[in-house]
C-alpha cells in the first residue's frame, strides 16, 4: 500500500523519468540499428571482415557498463552532455545483437531462392532489398528486440553519470536505503522492458510467419 | 550496342543459332566438372541434357546464363561470348525455371511473375496485362495472382515458375529438373503442355532431366552427359534407337520392371 501511495504522490516525476528513459533507450536502439544493420550486411558481402567486426562488437559487450560510461567521458562533444554519452554507450551495447542477427538472418535465407534471384538478373542491390532483407527481417527484428530490452535495462545505470531516466530513483533509493524509492524506478523500467519485448516479439512473429512459411 | 531482350531475340533469330558451346571446359576447386563440351541450340529447338546427378547438366545451364564462366573455350549466346555480355542483361534474356519453381516466398504470384518486367522498368498496367496473359498461357486461373507460393499446389507453383521465366519474353529458356518434384500425373500434364507451348513460342530451350521418358517426350535433340562430357548427341528419334551402351543402359533402367523380368525369363527358357 505504501509503495502505491509513494508512486501516486510522485507520479509527475515518475512519468518524466519514464519518458527520459524511453528517449535514452529508444534513441540508442535506433542508432544501434542504423549502424548495426549496415555492418551486418557488409560482413555478408565481405566475409573476411566478419570475424573482425563481430569480434569487436563482442569485446564492447564485455566492458562493464559503468566502465564504458567512464571511458567515454573524455570524448569531445559526446562527453559534454551526460545524455549524449549515455546514448552512445547504450548504442554500442546494442551493436552486437544487431550485427549478429542481420548477418545470421541474411545468411539463413534459402540459397535456392537467392540463386533464383541472381539467375533472373537481379542486381546485387535488388537482391538485397527485394529478397534478402525482407526474408531476413524476422531475424533482424529479433536483434532489435534484444538490443531494445538490453538498452532499457542498462539505461538505469546511466543515471550514475547524471543522464537521467528511471535509474535516478534506483540510485536515490540505494542512497536512502529505501525499497519503495528503488521500486519506483525498477518497476516502471521492468514494465518498459516487458512492453518492448512483447511488441517487438509480436512484430517478429508476424514477419516470420508472413515471409518464411514456404 | 545496347541490347534489349527483344533485340537479342531478333539477332539470334537472324543467324539461327541461339546458344553455342565451343569446346567448353569448367572446373571448380580443382575438380573438372565439364570437359571439352561442344553443342549448339537453334532458335525454336528443344535440347535435352540427360544424365545422372553430377554429370555436369546443371553446370552447363549455369554457363548459359553466366552464373558460371568457362575456364576454357567459349559459350556464345546470341552470337556473343558470354564473357562479353553484361551478366545482368544476359540473365534477363535467359528465362530460368528450377525445381519446385524456386519462387520468392514473400511475393505474391503476380509479383513473382512480374519481377523481371518490374526491374526492367515496365509500367504497372503493362506488367499487370502481361501477368494475366502469362497466367492464361500456363493454364492458371487469374484469381491466383494475389496468392502466395505457399498457398499453391506443387503443380501450380511449377506453372508460376514457367510463367515467371517467360515474363520478359526472353529468346532462351533453360529448365533445371523443372518437373522432377511433381507427382507423375501432374508431371505428365506439365510435359504435354510445355511441349505445346514450345510449339507456339519457338524459343531456344535447354531442358535438364535425368528422366529418359521426359527427354524423349520433349526433345528435338538429346545430349547424354556422363562425367562432364557429352557422350551422345543425337536427334530425339535417333537417340531412341541408338545402340550406344549408355543409351541402352538408360533404356533398360526406364523399361517396366515386370516387362524386363518376363523378357529375361523368355530369353533364358530356350
Amino acid at each position: 500500500m505504501n509503495f502505491l501511495h509513494f508512486m501516486s504522490a510522485n507520479r509527475q516525476q515518475i512519468i518524466e523519468l519514464t519518458l527520459e528513459h524511453i528517449q535514452l533507450a529508444g534513441v540508442s536502439t535506433l542508432i544501434a540499428a542504423l549502424a548495426g544493420i549496415p555492418l551486418g550486411i557488409v560482413i555478408t558481402r565481405i566475409p573476411a571482415l566478419s570475424k573482425l567486426i563481430i569480434g569487436g562488437a563482442n569485446v564492447i559487450q564485455t566492458i562493464p557498463s559503468l566502465a564504458l560510461f567512464g571511458f567515454l567521458i573524455p570524448a569531445p562533444w559526446i562527453g559534454e552532455r551526460a545524455s549524449r554519452l549515455a546514448i552512445l554507450a547504450l548504442a554500442l551495447y546494442g551493436l552486437l545483437p544487431l550485427i549478429r542477427n542481420t548477418y545470421a538472418g541474411i545468411r539463413g535465407v534459402d540459397p535456392a531462392v537467392v540463386e533464383a534471384g541472381r539467375a533472373m538478373g537481379l542486381t546485387d542491390r535488388q537482391l538485397l532489398f527485394q529478397v534478402e532483407l525482407p526474408l531476413a527481417s524476422g531475424v533482424i527484428v529479433a536483434g532489435v528486440r534484444i538490443a531494445a530490452v538490453l538498452s532499457i535495462g542498462l539505461a538505469t545505470i546511466a543515471a550514475a553519470i547524471g543522464a537521467g531516466g528511471l535509474g535516478e530513483f534506483i540510485f536515490r533509493g540505494l542512497a536512502m536505503v529505501s525499497n519503495q524509492v528503488i521500486l519506483a524506478g525498477a518497476v516502471p523500467a521492468a514494465l518498459l522492458a516487458l512492453a518492448a519485448d512483447l511488441l517487438l516479439g509480436l512484430l517478429e512473429r508476424r514477419l516470420n510467419s508472413f515471409w518464411l512459411k514456404a | 550496342m545496347p541490347l534489349t531482350v527483344n533485340a537479342t531475340a531478333n539477332e539470334a533469330a537472324n543467324n539461327g543459332i541461339a546458344i553455342e558451346f565451343d569446346r567448353v571446359s569448367f572446373s571448380l576447386n580443382g575438380r573438372r566438372l565439364l570437359e571439352n563440351l561442344s553443342l549448339t541450340v537453334s532458335q525454336g529447338e528443344t535440347l535435352v541434357l540427360l544424365g545422372r546427378s553430377g554429370s555436369g547438366k546443371t553446370t552447363t545451364l549455369k554457363l548459359i546464363n553466366g552464373l558460371l564462366m568457362p575456364v576454357a573455350g567459349e559459350v556464345r549466346i546470341g552470337g556473343r561470348s558470354s564473357a562479353n555480355w553484361d551478366p545482368i542483361r544476359l540473365r534477363r534474356s535467359v528465362g530460368y525455371v528450377i525445381q519446385d519453381g524456386g519462387l520468392f516466398p514473400h511475393f505474391t504470384v503476380e509479383r513473382n511473375i512480374g519481377l523481371v518486367p518490374r526491374v526492367e522498368g515496365w509500367e504497372g498496367a503493362r506488367i499487370e496485362a502481361r501477368v494475366r496473359e502469362l497466367l492464361g498461357l500456363v493454364g492458371l486461373d487469374v484469381e491466383l495472382a494475389s496468392r502466395y507460393p505457399r498457398e499453391l499446389s506443387g503443380g501450380q507453383r511449377q506453372r508460376v515458375g514457367v510463367a515467371r521465366a517467360l515474363a520478359a519474353d526472353p529468346p532462351i529458356l533453360i529448365l533445371d529438373e523443372a518437373f522432377s518434384a511433381l507427382d507423375p500425373i501432374t508431371r505428365s500434364e506439365m510435359q504435354k503442355e510445355f511441349h505445346q507451348l514450345q510449339q507456339r513460342m519457338r524459343k531456344a530451350v535447354v531442358f535438364v532431366t535425368h528422366d529418359l521418358r521426359e527427354a524423349v517426350r520433349l526433345a528435338d535433340r538429346i545430349v547424354l552427359m556422363e562425367s562432364g562430357r557429352a557422350v551422345v548427341n543425337l536427334p530425339s528419334e535417333e537417340f531412341s534407337r541408338s545402340e550406344h551402351p549408355l543409351v541402352r543402359a538408360y533404356r533398360e533402367a526406364f523399361s517396366e520392371p515386370t516387362e524386363t523380368a518376363t523378357k529375361k525369363k523368355t530369353r533364358e527358357s530356350p
